[in-house]
């Protein structure tokens, strides 16, 4: 036993101390410098693109078609395809991917069925996403007949994020504390029960992060949407709900070609001319500033939802 | 399943509740519950001790079917009767939930929900299918009286249950026990996570609970099953040592091994 009171082993344990310590210094280093070379470059990248885009930014750069002159090229068809590519992907991965998850946690017998379909969920999600293209194109493009259409890029969109709701919802849901659950089903309530009025309300917040991450990877992708055969030039707008060859009605525009916004930029970007770049980086910008607004909100829900929750 | 008969070990004046007839559990191939017997006497409470791992939990959460919720878990034969009406509680005919809207339960560490102290206590009503908002006001109300709550929250219903203290979230947690009007009301070590002063609450609470209704106890403080309880059984690794009279157990014992036990000689 070494004495407390003798100050040589004060001097002794404070020398331990020190040495050790050294690590924790080593190694906060080394976490700062590896989170600078993820965040810089996004910073630098970001900047540089800001720097040579936002300049090209105005009105009428939101409200053109693209156009063979630079100087008269706009975003219209791309933003507008992209909101309702998303609204078509949200609409159909959302509420697939939540039932999968509240599924295979909460009513899923524990088997080996059951097993292999929880591998193949997990293996889903690293699967390129040109693969999940040519799966769309022969089955929404052809098969189904939905040709190249905004609710076939929707739908291909939604299996490629599917596997990351479903993962988050599992997690989510498996946050939840075990004695929640048992005090739920305690009270006499049946598992539909038990999910509708605790599980989902609960585990709202983390899906919504789920599903804001699997937006956020939709919103940018573009290999599986050239495959199904979207359009890089595109000078009209989906037809507007009730306004199109009789009988109009309120969907006719799932059906319209489209283009998104990184098809947009990625021909802009292939033009010989230099003032086709500057569109390119606009529309870059206005892609990250669509994609940062999104996770803006989400963080802002997420905090609202979880004010309430504690255990 | 075929019912062996009873455990004579009822008292005099008393009613039987409920009666546990040499009944085995296993969870997997691990034998928890080894033809356990014992009687559970009506507006009495009864308490199980014994050291940790000896199934008293285990047997406590047969009463409300908790383990059908886990797979691996298995009721291997003998049952619990539930009486008046003879009901095997574990008869694989008789729905889980249909047992547990008979039976509610107290959890070992406060379980409020993420929602306010009304909805708390009015959820075991709506999972009744209780809809009327009279209705549901009034025996919230009672429930909240009856587990000494309500002086402390009437003003603050609509508050998070989250944000009152320990012990007032486990008298919370009674009060939805409560709310639906069970037969027995099951509490798992309901004190071990609380402070002395909100057990002695507690444990005053189940004493005046057993006016309404029946109450089994497991708890691993032997001075607080001699408290509150009636009836006491001693349980070790998976055996019924001894059931009888809470002070005759304490007192004078029948058995060697229980002696070791309440003497503090052994677990």
């Amino acid at each position: 036993m070494v004495n407390a009171a003798d100050p040589n082993a004060i001097r002794a344990v404070r020398a331990i101390i020190a040495r050790a310590k050294r690590w924790d210094l080593f190694f906060s280093l080394l976490g700062i410098l590896s989170l600078m070379v993820g965040v810089l470059t996004f910073c630098v990248l970001f900047l540089d693109m800001a720097i040579q885009g936002v300049p090209r930014l105005d009105l009428d750069f939101f409200t053109s078609f693209p156009s063979r002159r630079a100087a008269n090229a706009g975003i219209l068809s791309a933003w507008v395809g992209t909101v309702l590519v998303m609204a078509v992907t949200a609409l159909a991965a959302v509420p697939l991917g939540v039932a999968a998850g509240v599924y295979l946690e909460e009513y899923a017998p524990k088997n080996w069925i059951t097993d292999i379909i929880e591998i193949n969920i997990s293996n889903l999600a690293g699967i390129p996403s040109i693969v999940y293209g040519l799966l769309a194109l022969g089955l929404f493009v052809y098969y189904f007949g939905f040709g190249q259409s905004i609710l076939s890029a929707g739908l291909t969109l939604a299996l490629l994020i599917l596997p990351v709701i479903i993962v988050a919802t599992r997690e989510a849901i498996r946050a939840i504390p075990q004695s929640i659950h048992e005090g739920s089903y305690a009270c006499g309530a049946t598992t539909w029960q038990t999910v509708r009025d605790h599980i989902l309300p609960y585990s709202s917040a983390g899906i919504l992060t789920g599903v804001i991450i699997g937006m956020a990877r939709a919103i940018g992708e573009t290999a599986p949407i050239i495959t199904i055969g979207a359009l890089t030039f595109i000078a009209f707008l989906p037809t507007a709900p009730f306004s199109g060859e009789p009988p109009a009605g309120l969907f006719d525009w799932i059906f319209a070609p489209f283009t998104v916004m990184p098809i947009q930029m990625f021909n802009w970007t292939s033009r010989p001319e230099a003032a086709f770049t500057v569109n390119a980086a606009a529309a870059g910008f206005v892609l990250v500033f669509m994609t940062l607004a999104m996770n803006g909100l989400a963080i802002y829900v997420r905090y609202r939802l979880r004010k309430n929750i504690k255990w | 399943m075929q019912i062996p008969t009873g455990y004579e070990a009822g008292v005099e004046g008393a009613v039987l509740k409920a009666d546990v007839r040499e009944l085995d559990f296993y969870y997997g191939a691990f034998h928890a519950l080894k033809r356990v017997s014992m009687p559970i006497h009506d507006h009495m409470v009864t308490s199980l001790i014994g050291p940790s791992g000896c199934g008293k939990s285990t047997l406590l959460r047969c009463f409300n079917r908790m383990h059908d919720l886990y797979p691996g878990n298995r009721y291997a034969g003998g049952g619990i009767v539930l009486y008046p009406d003879n009901t095997n509680l574990l008869d694989p005919g008789v729905d889980p939930i249909e047992v547990r809207m008979r039976i509610s339960m107290v959890f070992q560490k406060p379980n409020p929900f993420p929602k306010s102290i009304y909805e708390n206590v009015a959820y075991s009503l709506r999972v009744r299918g209780m809809r009327n908002k009279n209705e549901l006001d009034d025996r919230v109300e009672s429930a909240l009286k009856g587990a000494a709550l309500w002086n402390e929250v009437s003003n603050r219903l609509k508050e998070l249950g989250a944000n009152l203290s320990g012990g007032q979230q486990q008298r919370l947690c009674i009060a939805r026990a409560l709310a639906s009007d069970p037969e027995i009301i099951l509490f798992d070590e309901p004190t071990s996570a609380l402070d002395p002063i909100a057990t002695a609450s507690i444990e005053e609470l189940i004493i005046e609970l057993k006016e309404k209704v029946t109450i089994l106890i497991v708890t691993h403080n032997m001075q607080q099953a001699a408290r509150i309880s009636d009836f006491t059984a001693y349980m070790y690794l998976g055996e019924m040592v001894e059931f009888g009279v809470t002070d005759q157990l304490f007192i004078k014992p029948q058995k060697k091994a229980t002696e070791d036990y309440i003497t503090g000689r052994f677990g």
